[in-house]
């Protein structure tokens, strides 16, 4: 007889996780433990100048007052014992690298494995690559390309040394160091990420990616990234993470900042493939990420679209301050679970210029007896007269042990304003897969077929090589369907 | 090509069909009457092999391979079709995209290569003028938001694609306005070739004036309790099927 549509789909997401190899490098890694030493080695490791330093520290003693909003979310896991973590890890042969020529082999190699080939000729045309391997940044190519048209593209290490006036003046100015609990923590000890700028009116001519990959055992990974698009400059920025299989949960808390001045626009993508812990929830990655962009000028836009497969718990709600009056904000969402995976996801956006329009589509997935929630807020200050929302948000059921919820906040402060919600919730059907099996595809096929067209709206938006990974992350063909 | 001996099947508790024996030939063509609820879309769905529909007993073989031991996509493969009552909606999925991975799969199966979207989009575009219709129903999404007769018509569009070898249409005459049905009775018509069997199922004698049956069928109560030719269709529509089931023990 055929497999139930259930178990076909649970094998196909199930796939053994073809990224958990352990890449055998000799690192270098703080002991354990958090306290003000940490933070002070971190910054001195990365021969950061005292400002650097004295914003860490500042971050750090508002984390100590802070509390973990364990209750906030519809997510649930055994208590952090945030001095078992390791907060600094890094291969050892990690100076600052002049070229790819220096960079170890058995990184290449790891990359290479995970499909992120880091010589410039093998990558993908059009693609700048920054990898983060543990806590720091270990390639970045096409940077000579992208100088001169001055687009700076490089790790956070880097542009806290070389360029430390843009990074004085933005860090933290879209997600300030006492914004949550994670951003907070972020901040204190974060030691690598993405740096990006933008001249006036550049348009980016290709896109730029970072690739994080965490290799050490019961390591934290806090990086950092920042994107700053000034007037009229357009890019497109690609993110992608993968982690070994390892039983002890681990922890990921990113800060992700973005700034679009005046007719900028940011387009930010995610494909997220953390290590989500085996069948029994054992292990896997705890994703707890800040992610915010800032409208600040008129005419502006920025635009998240995630696809999020992996983690074991899934906390992140990358958000929108329409701050400019006829700015753009959008949030494109994907959102995987099975096993026993836990994904409380979603967006804000936040309306406080003239005009400003948001556009909301979130599709959730659940298999198994995963939980997804989509969680958003829809705020309209007093002063955003004319602002549009539209938010679409809709849930497909596989099988009958998961779950699909749905929080919409509405806040809406002035009455020009107009704010739509729909919402669905379907269960993939015996019917629809029958009908594809008599059309002469397989269960397997079938499944994909249907879960992409339900997830059409999102992968659309995606890039193309971007589309290609999704496609491949939830064994999907999707030639043809997209676009 | 299609023999059926004895067919017994039910879902749930349920008895539906009860002794279904029938033999299709190439080049045949056969319709199926009875009235509501009598289980000719159950004979059909089982023959496809819907999962939801359990064979308790008798025999089916197609083209000489044991019919009932295939799963649905094998069947397929083999070049059995079905065009169904209730075309079922795909939302986000291009009918383009779906048609070419349907064909090839069953172009594997008969060992020919696949083709790539180029080839497809013409290939496409020949079967478009069977059904009389234009490019823009390929990137429709399937089915999703079709009225009833587009779904009915969009079913034999896929038939012209992948050129079965038998054909079962499920009441594809259901719903269609005088123009469609023309259109659907001469898309299949034309479709019908000295190798192939067609099998329809329909309550209107009407239909067979366009799709002329060679043999036509009653099923009453998961039974077939009358076999003719095509002067047995206009005595049903005479006399109705009272005449013919009032024998039958339900
Ligand atoms: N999945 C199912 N669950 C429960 N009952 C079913 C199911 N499928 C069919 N039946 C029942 O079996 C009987 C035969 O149904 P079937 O659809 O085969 O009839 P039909 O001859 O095609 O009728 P119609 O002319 O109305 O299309 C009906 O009583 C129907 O309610
Ligand atoms: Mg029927």
């Amino acid at each position: 007889m055929s497999p139930s549509p259930e178990s076909s789909v649970e094998s196909l997401v199930n796939r053994e996780y073809q990224y958990g190899f352990v890449t055998d490098i000799e690192s270098e890694s703080l002991p354990p433990g958090l306290n003000e030493d940490v933070v002070r080695t971190i910054s001195a490791k990365k021969q950061e100048p005292a400002w650097m330093t004295e914003w860490r520290l500042k971050a750090y003693r508002r984390w100590l007052e802070m509390k973990e909003p364990h209750h906030w979310a519809n997510v649930s896991y055994p208590v952090i014992d945030y001095q078992k973590i390791i907060y600094y890890s890094a291969p050892r042969t990690a100076k600052p690298l002049g070229s790819l020529a220096e960079v170890d082999p058995e990184l290449l190699r790891t990359y290479e494995k995970l499909g992120i080939p880091l010589s410039e000729q093998k990558l993908f045309a059009g693609v700048a690559v920054d990898a983060i391997f543990d806590s720091v940044s270990v390639a970045t190519t096409f940077k000579e390309t992208l100088r001169k048209q001055g687009i700076v593209f490089c790790s956070m290490n880097e542009a806290i040394r070389e360029h430390p006036d843009l990074v004085q003046a933005y860090l933290g100015s879209v997600v300030p160091p006492n914004d949550n609990f994670f951003a907070a923590l972020n901040a204190a000890v974060f030691s690598d990420g993405s740096f990006v700028y933008i001249p006036k009116g550049v348009r980016c001519p290709m896109e730029l990616s970072t690739y994080f990959r965490i290799n050490t055992a019961d390591t934290g990974q806090f990086e950092r990234t920042l994107i700053v698009a000034d007037e009229g400059a357009t890019v497109s920025y690609l993110e992608g993470c993968t982690a070994p299989k390892r039983d002890t949960n681990q922890l990921h808390a990113a800060v992700v900042e973005l700034v679009a001045l005046r007719g900028a626009t940011i387009k930010y993508s995610t494909v997220q493939n953390w290590y989500a812990g085996d069948a029994e929830g054992k292990g896997g990655i705890y994703n707890f990420v800040t992610k915010r962009g800032k409208c600040a000028g008129d005419d502006s836009k920025i635009s998240w679209t995630q696809v999020e497969t992996g983690s074991a718990i899934t906390w992140k709600y990358p958000s929108v301050i329409l701050q400019g009056d006829r700015s753009v904000g959008e949030f494109y969402s994907v959102a995987v679970v099975n096993g026993k995976q836990q994904a409380d996801t979603g967006t804000k956006m936040i309306h406080v210029g003239r005009d400003t329009r948001s556009t909301i589509v979130s599709k959730g997935i659940s298999a198994g007896q995963g939980n997804n929630s989509y969680r958003g807020l829809v705020k309209v200050l007093g002063r955003a007269s004319g602002a549009r929302n539209y938010t679409q948000c809709d849930s497909m059921l596989i099988g009958n042990r998961c779950g699909a919820h749905t929080f919409p906040y509405i806040d809406v402060q002035n009455p020009t304003a107009a704010v739509e919600h729909e919402a669905s919730t379907s269960k993939i059907g015996e019917d629809q897969i029958f009908y594809l099996k008599q059309r002469g595809l397989n269960t397997e096929n079938a499944i994909s077929m249907i879960v992409n067209g339900f997830c059409k709206e999102v992968f659309k938006e995606l890039p193309m090589e971007f589309a290609v990974e999704a496609q491949k992350l939830l064994g999907v063909s999707l030639e043809g369907s997209v676009g | 090509m299609l023999e059926i001996i004895n067919l017994h099947a039910r879902v749930g508790d349920k008895q539906i069909l009860n002794g279904i024996s029938l033999q299709v030939r190439v080049g045949e063509v056969h319709a199926i009457m009875g009235p509501n609820g009598s289980g000719k879309s159950t004979l059909a769905q089982v023959l496809a092999g819907h999962p939801a529909y359990e064979v308790t007993a008798g025999q089916a073989t197609f083209q000489g391979r044991d019919l009932l031991d295939l799963e649905p996509e094998e069947r397929a493969r083999a070049g059995l079709f079905l065009a169904f009552q209730y075309p079922v909606e795909i939302p986000g999925v291009s009918n383009a995209y779906f048609l070419r991975a349907a064909l090839n799969e069953i172009r594997k199966a008969r060992g020919q290569e696949e083709l790539d979207p180029i080839d497809f989009m013409d290939l496409a575009e020949e079967k478009l003028k069977l059904v009389e219709w234009g490019p823009d129903i390929l990137s429709r999404a399937v089915n999703a938001g079709f009225s009833g007769g587009e779904k009915k018509r969009n079913e034999i569009l896929q038939m012209a694609v992948l050129e079965p070898t038998l054909a079962i249409l499920d009441e594809t005459d259901s719903g269609l306005d005088i123009d469609a049905l023309r259109i659907v009775a001469e898309g299949v018509n034309r479709l019908r070739r000295p190798d192939n069997a067609t099998v329809v199922v329909t309550h209107y004698q009407r239909l067979l004036n366009y799709i002329v049956p060679d043999f036509v069928h009653v099923i009453a109560a998961g039974r077939i309790v009358r076999s003719g030719g095509r002067e047995l269709a206009l005595e049903l529509e005479a006399k109705g099927y009272e005449w013919l089931t009032e024998a039958v023990p339900a």
